[in-house]
């Protein structure tokens, strides 16, 4: 057993030495996924709010105005225009300068004091189908508000009254929900490529076939590269998490030792995928393409942009095949929802068998295969 | 092919006396493409065994297998009485090799580039030091062990690379032409210290293009194309019959004007080929010409001619004509096959 790990010592003492003389370049890779977070922190945000609207009040009256201001009020609506014609209207929104367009009929007023049905056009542009949703359920429950409070005229209370609640981000705040995502997205970049590279380096140095020579062992080898980049996606893992806590205030509802603890399968996958990207690739420039085709899926089918459920079955299927899914799912949960290993464990035994069948088929590629070239 | 068996006799008989490498009939193949065709040789221990041939002749295919980088596709090889088939492990902990490109970690100081090759062969911490003095001593690396590997001249880069595969103490290197791209200076002190730790018992397999080293070595063979066409001691290959053919001699002839002088050479009848050595031309001639007679011939033409005498072939008169030879055996062959 000793027999298989053989050189993993003496690797694991040039590869801390490596890592230390670059520094210039550790330090760039392990910043630069702290510069996206704050970019994509402060530039996603999902909630759709301030809806640039254009307005054509036709009626003018206090009623009209009342309307108008409920909308207003609603934080889904800002009015940049009033205009005098339907035409002006039609204009801005085709124009891309509003995407909602309200038009109020002269005699909505009238209607009201009768008590007949008054209508409000809303016309809504659907190029960006969030927006038109948002705009659709925001204004029609206005309508409906409105409706019946001049239906129940005597402070009737409403028969039905639904009060939704939102759990775990009750402010709806984009970054929360992002963030612990992004997290392993990161954490999967800087691991993987970092593990290929170091790898990729020596066969175009033939350094590797010189230990080939030696009688240090395929798994002897790869451990002592895995193991100091452990500790690197380690530490980086800890400064995305301080960063995301104190930078972009996101609560922190689980135990973060847990998720720290949680972190280390998944960062043992991405490192055997860079291992594994590293036995394909023979420069350093294929090692870099190949590392993208891995992070392509993890992006789209993990959950962290699209929700899971709404894929097609195909892609859901798939998404067991991606590890940053099960991250994704141990990040929220213990970051937004207070999970504990109760839930998370069969997140953690996925990763920990993916990244140990990843290193084994690495180990025996570079058994049978680097040794030929 | 009765030489070929003969051949192989012989080597059988060496076998006996338990040498560093013995390799029978070795067969490489990629897919069709045969790159070591029935090689069979024997190093024998002490020995400096020069392993020479054109590029992409097969030499590192050869080394490849002997080391257990590459698996046999035929033949048997025991590298330090081990069988390279079924202990390439055991293989590796007893030889060294030194690559082309020297393998060294170029961000990694001398002191941690031999430290790191030590651990790697499991040297404990106390004769780890001690190898590395010897090493640091044998090589004079003393001024420069702090200093990264990627700022040392090619001489000092190959000598630390030398001192790496060193360090276990292998009674056996493999040297992938060593001397590539190095000054002549770092060539020679190079070859001293060759010879010097061969006379303590070591024995190198040295790959090299270089005819002047191939002279140094004790011991010589030829690949050409995936076979081996010469084996043997520089001085027993300079004897051999396809070298110099019955009825002929070599000559060397002193000229001032070699270039005008090689191509009247070259129509006078009895001289077989000849080529430009420095300020001479070396031609193989038949043995009824007259050498006073081949000087008038000479002189008529306008050339004077310093000195005409007889010469012993060079190694490399010994390469070029086996690889004339085995051209035109190779081309026999394929008309044969085609016929």
């Amino acid at each position: 057993m000793r027999d298989m790990f053989r050189g993993f010592r003496a690797v694991f003492y040039k590869e801390t030495l490596h890592v230390r003389r670059d520094f210039g370049t550790l330090f760039f890779s392990l910043i630069i996924p702290l510069l996206q977070m704050l970019l994509l922190g402060y530039g996603i945000d999902t909630n759709i709010r301030q809806i640039n609207t254009v307005v054509f009040n036709a009626d003018g009256r206090q009623e009209s105005r009342e309307l108008l201001d409920r909308l207003k009020n609603s934080d889904t609506f800002h009015v940049i225009r009033y205009v005098n014609s339907d035409q002006q209207m039609n204009n801005m929104i085709i124009a891309g300068k509003a995407h909602v367009g309200i038009k109020i009929p002269v005699d909505y007023s009238d209607k009201l004091l009768h008590h007949m049905s008054a209508q409000v056009l809303v016309l809504i542009d659907g190029s960006d189908s969030s927006v038109a949703g948002q705009a659709i359920n925001v204004t029609t429950s206005i309508g409906l508000d409105e409706s019946l409070r001049r239906a129940l005229v005597n402070n009737e209370t409403f028969a039905v009254d639904m009060r939704p609640k939102l759990l775990f981000n009750p402010d709806s705040r984009s970054p929360n929900f992002f963030l612990p995502g992004l997290t392993a997205i990161l954490l999967l970049n800087v691991t993987t490529f970092l593990t290929a590279f170091s790898i990729v380096r020596e066969k175009e140095r033939g350094t590797l076939e010189q230990l080939f020579v030696t009688p240090v062992r395929p798994m002897g080898l790869l451990l002592g590269k895995l193991l100091p980049y452990l500790g690197i996606g380690f530490f980086e893992l800890c400064m995305i998490l301080t960063f995301m806590r104190f930078a972009f205030r996101v609560p922190m509802h689980g135990n973060v030792i847990l998720l720290a603890f949680l972190s280390l399968p998944y960062i043992f996958v991405s490192l055997s995928l860079g291992i594994l990207i590293s036995s394909k690739a023979n420069s350093q420039s294929e090692a870099m393409q190949l590392a993208f085709l891995t992070i392509l899926p993890s992006i789209f089918f993990s959950g962290y942009i699209f929700p899971l459920e709404t894929m097609p079955r195909f892609f859901y299927a798939l998404s067991y095949f991606v590890p940053a899914r099960y991250f994704i799912d141990i990040t929220r949960g213990v970051i937004l929802r207070g999970a504990t290993i109760v839930h998370l464990w069969p997140d953690a035994v996925a990763l920990f068998t993916m990244g140990t069948v990843l290193l084994a088929i690495a180990a025996r590629r570079f058994q049978n295969k680097v040794i030929m070239a | 092919m009765p030489a070929n068996n003969r051949k192989a006799e012989a080597y059988l008989a060496e076998d006996a006396a338990d040498p560093a490498i013995s390799a029978r009939g070795l067969v490489r193949k990629f897919g069709d493409f045969i790159a070591v065709n029935h090689v069979s040789f024997t190093v024998k221990r002490g020995e400096i065994f020069g392993f020479l041939g054109p590029n992409g002749s097969g030499k590192t295919t050869v080394i490849k297998m002997l080391t257990g980088l590459l698996p046999l596709s035929g033949g048997e090889a025991m590298v330090e009485g081990l069988n390279v088939r079924t202990d390439a492990e055991r293989v590796r902990e007893r030889i060294g090799y030194m690559s082309q490109n020297f393998s060294l970690y170029p961000d990694l100081t001398v002191t941690e580039n031999l430290t790191f090759y030590g651990r790697i062969y499991g040297l404990g911490p106390e004769r780890l030091k001690k190898r590395m003095d010897d090493i640091i001593q044998m090589n004079g690396l003393a001024p420069y062990l702090n200093r990264l590997a990627a700022q040392l001249s090619g001489g000092w880069k190959q000598r630390l690379a030398l001192g790496c595969a060193m360090l276990h103490e292998p009674k056996l290197l493999f040297l992938d032409e060593p001397t590539a791209g190095i000054d002549p200076v770092a060539r020679r002190q190079l070859w001293d210290l060759l010879f010097d730790l061969s006379g303590h018992g070591i024995t190198f397999f040295v790959t090299t293009h270089y005819m002047d080293e191939a002279e140094r070595c004790s011991h010589v063979a030829y690949i050409y194309f995936a076979k081996l066409i010469a084996d043997g001691t520089p001085n027993s290959l300079r004897e051999l019959p396809d070298v110099t053919p019955a009825g002929t001699i070599r000559v060397e002839m002193t000229t001032p004007e070699v270039t005008r002088a090689l191509k009247i050479a070259r129509q006078i009848p009895g001289i077989r080929s000849a080529t430009i050595f420095g300020q001479s031309i070396h031609a193989l001639i038949e043995e009824h010409l007259d050498l006073d007679d081949l000087r008038a011939q000479l002189q008529e033409q306008g050339i004077v001619v310093a000195e005409i005498r007889p010469l012993a072939p060079s190694l490399e008169d010994v390469f070029v004509e086996l690889t004339y030879k085995n051209q035109a055996n190779g081309a026999q062959e394929t008309e044969a096959n085609r016929a």
